[in-house]
């Protein structure tokens, strides 16, 4: 394929902004694993730079290292000199995907396969959900496993099919109203992103973020079936799939009447911040999408912002602990809000999670594609749950929720026994509180 | 570009194995360089020993096919120190992490080379010890690094730098001949120093392998305070005031206004960027003593011009204040691309004056340079702010070095006092070492690697 080197074409003082002091190497979850400089991120910014330079061919080995990057942007927030990896990151992965270096006909096939076809399709989505929560509510997938019918599949598959995540009986549209208006209004007007394995999985945490929003006086707009925010698509180098999700998202929400667009995933919110940048070029939505940017706000830092009020009730746990999602914390620097959250709660002791910021593995679906790096990331945050001896670890991403569950799940006798989510906490506490009064939910 | 050839490649692959041995393009690339701006030069391949014996023998090998070997820990060094050569070996250290023991009774340190100048510092406090030196670096600079390159930090006003903290070390020479100098005796004046002449030799001399070092039993007490002024002559006169009241804090560091509004853009912790200058001051020690010090250095720092003077609340407030100086030099790099630092040091005297002068050399010639370091030891960073790029800047920067360089050595300077010399400052070093000592240092280098093996090309031709 004839075109552009996307490195070369970027703003080279981006690449430039890197002046190889190491301070992100500590931080880097493969170079503290291996020790290797091309593991880490200056190095990986040195292949970049050379593959700009003309001095570095696109080759396989290139690509194997931009995929075992986890981009989980810890490097981002170590970085004195300011580089914006992120941006580096999604254009070095993109390099590799137009130079065709890494076509296995699988990868190719289960690329195309999710990135151009489910994950573009909405409802191909959710029905694909309906049919595997028919398959798991069934107990059908227990069956298969005990007639061992997953022996036919390749081994990386086979161990990745208990993890599949437990599909939910309702999704987000059938739980949550296109439009919810609070008891007592505070005058703001919120649209709430439902996102994709969010709204599969945990689309009760996309009600508990509603009645969060609604017992703090905001009114809930919530668009009928959203489609993906692109993060997936964008952080595996399919740029422009990304640009095209990134409109229709812009296109579902009426901008103008919103006083912010709400996200409760931490890896769609920091992509869904920087449509700014990723439709820059676009004459139609360059506009749009820079105001779009200036109101997604995470729920954590929207509910701080707005001065949330705290509950007189407790949410029925005793003691947390906090594991930060990487593009929560690093990606849009939220950190200190969901702690407040947690620390709101009354009868909640709130406990820190030594290495809190320290990627879990799970990285988007680099659990799939990098299975053994991802692993032992698991492993070490399993352990350090272990230390905190905790009985409830809240998260805020549901890759890290899913992985974190998966983690403790493999894990007997383990201290924590629950993945939870701020939100969800803060949503129990307003419930006990109402039905203490007597009343209903919001 | 020179390769390695295959043969020796297969040796090397045999005596570590063959994971340990990097030559594809995709990896030599990240070890072009180190730390230090505008030096890049691809090696011929990459190795990582686990042992000392290890070391010796990659040597041995290369001796016998004349391949030079570049030795280094994490690349952060900032004078070229370990930017490879053509076709070069590199032996990269990192690897060799393990932290051998720490002993209380003698009150010494044993860890291999590779280990992390950090967790040298957080294993002596878990048991109230203190390892002094702390170079900006030390989350990521590797001890064997340090002692190579005889680093400094922020407080060597108090003390010292790596010299002074080492006892003694396993030393792989030019011949591949693995011997111990120095041992963990407080007194020992046996014979020549000889651990002096390895420390800070740049890894031209020989690749030390594993340190003994002197730990000091931990401060109890510490307090962090910030002054900003309205003009740098303020700070320095401060500073000589507490000099001469016979208080000697542990840090003494400032920073110019272009360096605090680098630093805040990244740290945001509320430093106000519109000082001409901000002084981080900290006293140590016992906690009577630290409280009657600080309450006199913040006097004293009034009476001397400051606008405003605060302690930090608590431990931790201190340790991010201390933190953000210790970014400073990469803070810089958000005003422009490349940033080229400086270590030119003065006797502390002269200290108001050179900086002065460097702020004087920048407008003359239209140059962006931030200053920041440590006041209380002479040693200053004037960091060109710059894009390699612009041909015609570097040659001017290149003007106003010298010119730098120039006024240190007249006023009884050093023209590094930290860094090392390394490819960036070997131009200046006959000029301030005269020739006599000068050739006194070839001469120790012609006997001890006469081969020119290891590191050519550094501190001299």
């Amino acid at each position: 394929m004839a075109s552009a080197n996307l490195l070369q074409s970027l703003d080279y003082s981006v690449l430039q902004q890197c002046m190889h002091c190491g301070m992100c190497l500590p931080t880097c979850p493969t170079y503290v694993e291996t020790k290797m400089e091309r593991n880490s991120p200056r190095g990986r910014i040195s292949l970049m730079r050379a593959v700009a330079d003309g001095d570095l061919q696109v080759t396989k080995a290139l690509s194997d290292e931009m995929y075992y990057c986890l981009g989980c942007l810890a490097c981002q927030t170590a970085c004195p000199a300011g580089v914006n990896y992120a941006e580096l990151f999604e254009t070095a992965r993109a390099e590799v995907e137009q130079a065709q270096v890494d076509d296995g006909m699988q990868r190719g096939f289960w690329r195309w396969l999710s990135l151009n076809v489910i994950f573009m399709r909405p409802w191909l989505l959710r029905l694909i959900g309906r049919v595997l929560h028919v398959y798991q509510s069934t107990g059908l997938d227990a069956l298969m496993r005990r007639l061992r019918f997953f022996g036919l599949m390749p081994p990386s598959l086979k161990k990745l099919e208990p993890q599949t995540p437990k599909i939910a009986e309702h999704f987000s549209d059938d739980l949550i109203w296109p439009e919810e208006k609070p008891k007592q209004d505070r005058g703001y007007r919120v649209g709430l992103l439902t996102g994709c394995i969010q709204d599969l999985a945990f689309s009760n945490i996309n009600r508990d973020t509603a009645d969060v929003l609604l017992a703090n006086g905001c009114e809930v707009i919530t668009p009928r079936s959203q489609s993906c925010c692109g993060s997936l698509h964008a952080h595996n180098g399919e740029l422009e799939l990304a640009r095209e999700l990134a409109r229709r998202q812009i296109d579902s929400f009426d901008l103008d009447s919103l006083d912010a667009i709400i996200t409760n995933a931490g890896g769609c919110g920091s992509h869904l911040k920087t449509y700014g940048h990723l439709l820059h070029d676009d004459p139609f939505y360059a506009g749009k999408a820079k105001q779009w940017d200036k109101k997604v706000k995470d729920i954590h830092e929207w509910l701080v912002q707005i001065r949330f009020r705290k509950p007189t009730a407790g949410a029925g746990v005793s003691e947390v602990t906090y594991h930060e999602s990487c593009h929560l914390c690093h990606g849009q620097k939220v950190v200190s809000q969901p702690r407040q959250i947690l620390a709101s709660i009354p009868g909640l002791t709130f406990k820190e999670l030594p290495e809190s910021n320290w990627c879990c593995g799970s990285a988007g679906i680099y659990n799939i594609t990098q299975p053994e790096q991802s692993q032992k990331l698991l492993t070490r945050k399993v352990e350090n749950l272990r230390q905190a001896g905790v009985p409830v670890v809240a998260t805020s991403n549901p890759g890290c929720h899913l992985q974190l569950a998966n983690g403790l799940r493999a894990c007997s006798s383990h201290p924590c026994q629950e993945v939870t989510q701020p939100v969800t906490l803060l949503a129990q506490a307003y419930r006990a509180e109402q039905s203490a009064q007597g009343g209903g939910v919001s | 570009m020179n390769k390695i050839e295959a043969r020796l490649i297969q040796s090397l692959n045999e005596i570590l194995s063959p994971d340990r041995v990097l030559t594809s393009d995709e990896d030599l690339v990240p070890y072009s360089f180190d730390g230090t701006a505008a030096l890049k030069q691809r090696p011929g391949a990459v190795v990582f020993p686990l042992t000392a014996e290890e070391v010796s023998e990659c040597v041995l090998l290369a001796r016998r096919n004349n391949v030079p070997v570049v030795t280094r820990g994490s690349g952060t060094g900032l004078s070229g120190g370990s930017v490879p050569l053509d076709g070069c070996l590199v032996i990269c250290l990192v690897k060799m992490d393990k932290l051998i023991e720490v002993d209380e009774k003698n009150l010494t340190l044993r860890a291999q080379s590779g280990v992390i100048t950090k967790e040298i510092d957080d294993a002596c406090a878990k048991v109230g010890l203190f390892y002094p030196p702390d170079p900006g670096s030390m989350k990521i600079s590797t001890i064997g690094g340090n002692v190579a390159e005889n680093s400094g930090g922020l407080r060597g006003l108090k003390y010292g730098v790596t010299r002074d903290y080492v006892m003694g070390f396993e030393v792989v020479l030019p011949d591949g001949t693995l011997t111990f100098l120095g041992n963990k005796c407080v007194k020992d004046v046996a014979g020549y120093s000889m651990k002096d002449i390895f420390i800070g030799s740049e890894g031209t001399l020989g690749i030390i392998t594993e340190v003994i070092l002197k730990v000091l039993p931990r401060p109890k007490a510490r307090k962090t305070m910030l002054a900003l002024y309205d003009s740098m002559e303020d700070a320095a006169k401060t500073i000589s005031a507490i000099i001469a009241a016979k208080i000697i804090p542990c840090t003494l560091e400032f920073l110019d206004r272009v360096t605090v509004q680098c630093v805040e853009d990244y740290a945001k912790i509320g430093l106000p960027t519109d000082v001409e200058a901000l002084v981080l001051m900290e006293t140590d020690g016992h906690p009577v003593v630290v409280e009657e010090e600080a309450a006199q250095m913040m006097a004293l720092a009034k009476a001397n011009g400051a606008r405003d003077v605060r302690a930090a609340a608590d431990e931790a407030e201190g340790a991010r204040l201390a933190a953000a100086r210790r970014n400073a030099f990469s803070a810089l790099a958000r005003v422009r691309p490349t940033t080229i630092l400086e270590d030119v040091t003065v006797p502390r005297s002269e200290l108001a004056a050179m900086v002065a002068f460097i702020d004087a050399v920048a407008k003359k010639h239209k140059l962006q340079i931030g200053t920041f370091g440590h006041l209380g030891d002479g040693n200053l960073h004037p960091t060109f702010l710059t894009n390699e790029r612009d041909h015609e800047e570097m040659h001017r920067i290149e003007l106003a070095l010298e010119e730098i360089v120039e006024e240190t050595i007249r006023v009884g300077g050093t023209v590094t006092g930290e860094h090392g010399v390394g490819l960036a400052k070997k131009s200046f070093l006959k000029r301030q070492l005269g020739e006599g000592s000068y050739e006194l240092m070839r001469s120790i280098k012609k006997a001890l690697d006469p081969q020119g093996l290891l590191n050519p090309g550094k501190i001299f031709d």
